[in-house]
């Protein structure tokens, strides 16, 4: 008997085919095609999105009606303008007196109002770009939209990151996933490199890592204080990715000190030095990503892992025999694989009567878990 | 072009249906619950939770459902489940179901933005009616809300909404303010959070003076949809063709463009409901079933929803990023670390307990598995239930613009308009919904944090969703309300019991209230309670008592200061509780004595099992 209850796990691969999806948020063209071999920085999509608007109380500055706006415009609607330059204009007392209404900022005169009185100028467009963001051959284009990326490559997922998308060599700091990423260990060398740590990062580590110029840091656990000290506010939804700092920071595991999981510490090891592309973006809700480090290995050639392994994966969820990681109190952490699959509902501690699973730790020990407290390890 | 579920469905025959299937995608959970009719009366018979799978690597809502249904599945043995999506009609006994209805609040449920001309009257409005829609209103702009063009501009476009929701002006009015905010948003040109193509909906709810004028600035660019005014004059608000229309363009937009959700209207035989619109249909039902003035709570892992009937007015407020799950970060940050200690009865560092919160944000559904973890989110769960309340006092106050003459009451009172109308003494009942509430292990937990999150006063009657059913009856009473009645009658509304607070603050220690009780096997008893404790008696669910009440020294009970009341309680799983913990309540500043007052009082009630009292005495 399988169940479908479960949280599903992080991504830990050492190989697998990383597929990304660049799409632009409004319509725009496509640079690339099919077939085509692109570089992480190559732009694949580019688009204007309408500029910034300004809005000129014209019957308030010229002292007139509203509806009076049309006739005292010296500028019409979808002229351009430069900004200072008169766009509408009163004359009194026999034309011996002018008063003008100036523009704001160059741009077109996109409405004149006769109801509110208003002008709204429009900046000119701003020019919106999508890069590849990993090295790849495009797979796909999306008309008018963007392009699918596909690479070879080693593929690891955090569980809570704050920064954008960010390019680089990783580089290894910590000897072990139980050390603290300490100020102490960063130097000039770490400058343009992704930075990984073992159970936590302190917040001096974070402020050295900035001023040596690191493009991120990848880490097993933060103390929540730390992380509002760097971001300069507290994080109250997990929804990020666009906050505007000089690192990508990604936690694999948690908050507080928790040891980077083996797994991913060794597979972090085994790429040390190599380009990668990370993202700190998250969204556990409403769309929803994790963080992610991709490493390209465009030496793999061999089949790997598609989709449909994928689909089938997640449609086998959990059966005796799947590896799992307890994500709760109290055996936050542990490792162990799937012993039973108890159908009844049973009363834990709390005495709520919930599903629960029963668990073979890696050291032998059998332990009862809510089946919602553990995820699959996907590896 | 979107489709709409009315379409080519079979035409639904309540008389027929004898097994039902209704879901709920929520932003944590999908959970389904089973009802048949067995003999006369339609029965709630299963339940089955799994994941919700809205996000990645999932993208599919239907999966959740499936496993959320399968559960059920498993536990009755009736198959209800094929590839193409849920079996209707019910072939026998033991397969397929006669009717499927399901709510969603998965995906970030539908999320509004709401303009207005003047911020406490035609905004204030519109943001009720949204609200009412069972939305969630990301931001209120007024001509007078202090922002400039620019910014309003800037935050228009920065936010992408499922839909806008304008209003503004009384009919026959300017029409100037109201076009003034048209122009704004035709100048964001504001893109949908789905949906690259579709055009962003826009409600339009003003100045009926205004509507050729709008049309002329927002029709090209938008899917404008014109109403009744929302205030076609100051005196009266009329929310119901605003709050309809958005239901019908929830379903068509916002819907059909989330993961899964086309193929989940193909499943369903009526439109997917948004949770908090079906969770507020069966609060109404109990006020208008028990005429009584009521509020309800829907603690949800995203949003904390509100709803209040009281003397005939219904407001629903839904506090966004008030949730425990996914925003029980937010409501720290909201309440700060020492709001949450101060429930909590064993010494828990500062840095620990907020660790353990962002662990819960990101791991959103875990549950607690330890008794101190149960005990940690239910000092939230007080919290964020307190700061809903406020939230929802905000806008259950009387409409603005309006000319009124004060009362002597009002002037004895201090009482200003600006404040709510709901006065807690008057409130009859408080009923709760929503994972946590409905799965806290004994009743008296979920009493304690409505009590403590809400503070009624005088008599309140307290129940809770049993298994947490209320949205699922919500959607199904709109094409089968008896069986939505019955079933809520029997199987949801669980009665706790009965909440008596005196309005007040006393001394420790002191006595506060005296209570006679005539009890159902004709024994009275007597109790005194002193300030700052609680007491429990108990009365059984179906028994009644009448209760004469004696308020000292300035305590008010809902007959005046000090004056005496009786009242007949109805009993229920927890029975009649005595809080003289005072109102506003507030908890000792030692932190010895309020650990100890809080064991005191978890230990009157029974709340949580002795393990607790160990672990708070080490």
């Amino acid at each position: 008997m399988s169940s479908q209850v479960y949280t599903p796990g992080l991504k830990r691969k050492a190989s697998t085919k990383v597929r990304k999806t660049r799409r632009l948020p409004i319509r725009g063209k496509v640079l690339v095609k099919k077939g085509d071999n692109v570089k992480a920085d190559t732009i694949v999509a580019r688009t204007f999105i309408p500029g910034d608007v300004h809005v000129v109380n014209i019957s308030g500055l010229l002292g007139i009606d509203a509806w009076e706006t049309s006739e005292y415009m010296v500028k019409r609607e979808g002229e351009e303008v430069k900004e200072e330059e008169p766009i509408a204009m009163i004359k009194s007392f026999f034309g011996l007196f002018k008063r003008y209404a100036f523009a704001p900022a160059s741009g077109t005169v996109e409405r004149i109002s006769d109801i509110t009185g208003q002008v709204l100028i429009r900046e000119s467009q701003i020019p919106l770009e999508v890069d590849a963001y990993i090295p790849g051959k495009v797979v796909e284009t999306l008309s008018n939209e963007g392009a699918t990326i596909e690479t070879p490559a080693a593929f690891i997922q955090g569980i809570f990151g704050i920064g954008g998308e960010r390019k680089g060599k990783l580089m290894m700091i910590a000897e072990n996933p139980n050390e603290v990423l300490t100020a102490k260990q960063l130097e000039s060398k770490c400058n343009g490199r992704i930075l990984v740590g073992g159970a936590l990062v302190t917040s001096d580590a974070l402020q050295k890592a900035v001023k040596v110029g690191a493009k991120g840091i990848v880490v097993g656990g933060i103390d929540d204080q730390d992380l509002t000290s760097f971001l300069g506010y507290q994080i109250g939804i997990a929804i990020t990715g666009e906050e505007d700092i000089p690192l990508t920071l990604i936690i694999t595991e948690g908050f507080g000190e928790m040891g980077m999981s083996e797994k991913t510490f060794s597979l972090l090891r085994e790429f040390d030095g190599k380009y990668a592309s990370i993202n700190g973006a998250t969204q556990i809700r409403a769309g929803v990503m994790r963080p992610e480090i991709v490493i390209p290995r465009p030496e793999l050639t061999e089949k790997i892992g598609d989709s449909e392994e994928k689909k089938k994966f997640l449609e086998q969820g959990l059966s005796p025999g799947t590896p799992i990681r307890i994500i709760r109190k109290p055996y936050f952490g542990a490792l162990g694989v799937v012993s039973k699959l108890p159908i009844p509902l049973q009363t834990i501690e709390t005495e709520s009567d919930v599903r629960v699973l029963e668990a073979e730790l890696a050291d032998g020990k059998r332990v009862i878990v809510p089946r919602a407290n553990v995820e699959i390890i996907e590896e | 072009m979107p489709r709409t579920t009315e379409l080519s469905k079979p035409e639904i025959r309540p008389e027929k249906m004898k097994i039902i299937l209704a879901t709920d995608c929520g932003s944590t959970t999908s959970k389904a619950r089973f009802f048949k009719k067995l003999g006369k009366e339609y029965r709630f018979v299963a339940s089955g939770e799994a994941p919700t799978t809205v996000e990645a690597p999932f993208e599919d809502v239907t999966l959740g459902v499936r496993n959320a249904i399968r559960e059920v599945e498993e536990l009755t043995g009736h198959k209800l489940l094929a590839p193409h999506g849920v079996i209707t009609p019910s072939r026998g006994e033991k397969e397929g179901v006669d009717l499927y209805v399901t709510t969603s609040s998965a995906g970030g449920g539908l999320q509004m933005m709401v303009a207005g001309v003047v911020k406490t009257m035609t905004a204030e409005s519109a943001e009720r009616a949204a609200l009412g829609a069972g939305a969630i209103v990301m931001d209120v702009m007024a001509v007078d809300d202090g922002r400039r063009p620019h910014e309003k501009i800037g935050r228009i476009r920065h936010l992408r909404p499922d839909m806008i929701l304008m209003a503004g002006g009384t009919d026959g009015g300017t029409v100037k303010h109201v076009v003034e905010t048209a122009e704004l948003i035709d100048a964001a040109k504001p893109k949908p959070r789905l949906g690259v193509d579709f055009e962003l909906p826009i409600v339009f709810a003003g100045n009926k003076e205004a509507r050729i004028p709008i049309q002329r600035i927002l029709d090209k660019t938008f899917a404008l949809k014109i109403v009744d005014n929302i205030r076609p004059v100051l005196e009266l608000e009329n929310t119901d063709p605003a709050r309809n229309v958005i239901h019908e363009l929830f379903m068509e937009h916002v819907m059909s463009h989330a993961p899964g959700y086309d193929n989940l209207m193909k499943w369903t035989q009526i439109p997917i409901m948004p949770t908090p619109a079906a969770e507020g249909k069966m609060f109404r039902t109990i006020a208008e079933t028990y005429n009584a003035n009521v509020i309800g709570v829907g603690l949800g892992g995203a949003t904390t929803n509100v709803y209040s009937m009281y003397e005939k007015k219904f407001v629903r407020t839904v506090s966004a990023n008030l949730g425990m799950s996914y925003s029980i970060c937010n409501v720290l940050k909201e309440t700060g670390t020492k709001n949450i200690i101060r429930w909590i009865p064993f010494d828990i560092e500062e840095e620990n307990l907020r660790n353990h919160l962002y662990n819960k944000m990101i791991r959103p559904t875990t549950i607690p598995q330890s008794v101190e973890d149960l005990v940690v989110e239910h000092a939230v769960a007080r919290e964020a239930l307190r700061l809903g309340f406020e939230h929802h006092k905000l806008l259950a106050r009387p409409l603005r613009g309006v000319q009124r003459r004060r009362t002597i009451a009002d002037i004895f009172e201090q009482r200003a308009f600006e404040e709510t109308y709901i006065d807690m003494l008057h409130v009859d009942w408080l009923a709760g919904t929503g994972g946590l509430l409905s799965h806290a292990p004994r009743r008296a937990q979920s009493a304690l944090m409505l009590i403590d999150g809400f503070q009624p006063e005088g008599v309140t009657k307290l129940a809770q969703d049993s298994v947490f059913m209320m949205p699922h009856l919500g959607v199904l009473s709109t094409v089968h309300p008896k069986a939505a009645l019955e079933i809520f009658e029997k199987d949801c509304l669980v009665r706790i019991g009965v909440c008596i607070a005196p309005r007040g603050v006393g001394k420790e220690g002191e006595e506060v209230m005296k209570v006679v009780v005539s009890m159902p096997d004709n024994s009275v008893l007597e109790e005194q309670v002193d300030f700052g404790s609680m007491k429990k008696i108990p009365l059984k669910e179906g028994e009644k008592a009448e209760v004469e009440i004696f308020p000292f020294r300035g305590g008010d009970i809902g007959r005046g200061s000090g004056k005496r009341r009786r009242v007949v309680v109805e009993g229920g799983v927890v029975g009649i509780i005595l809080d003289a913990r005072g109102r506003p309540l507030v908890l000792p500043d030692n932190n010895n004595e309020r650990k100890q007052k809080l064991i005191e009082w978890f230990r009157f009630l029974d709340a949580y099992p002795e393990r607790l009292y160990e672990i708070c005495c080490r």
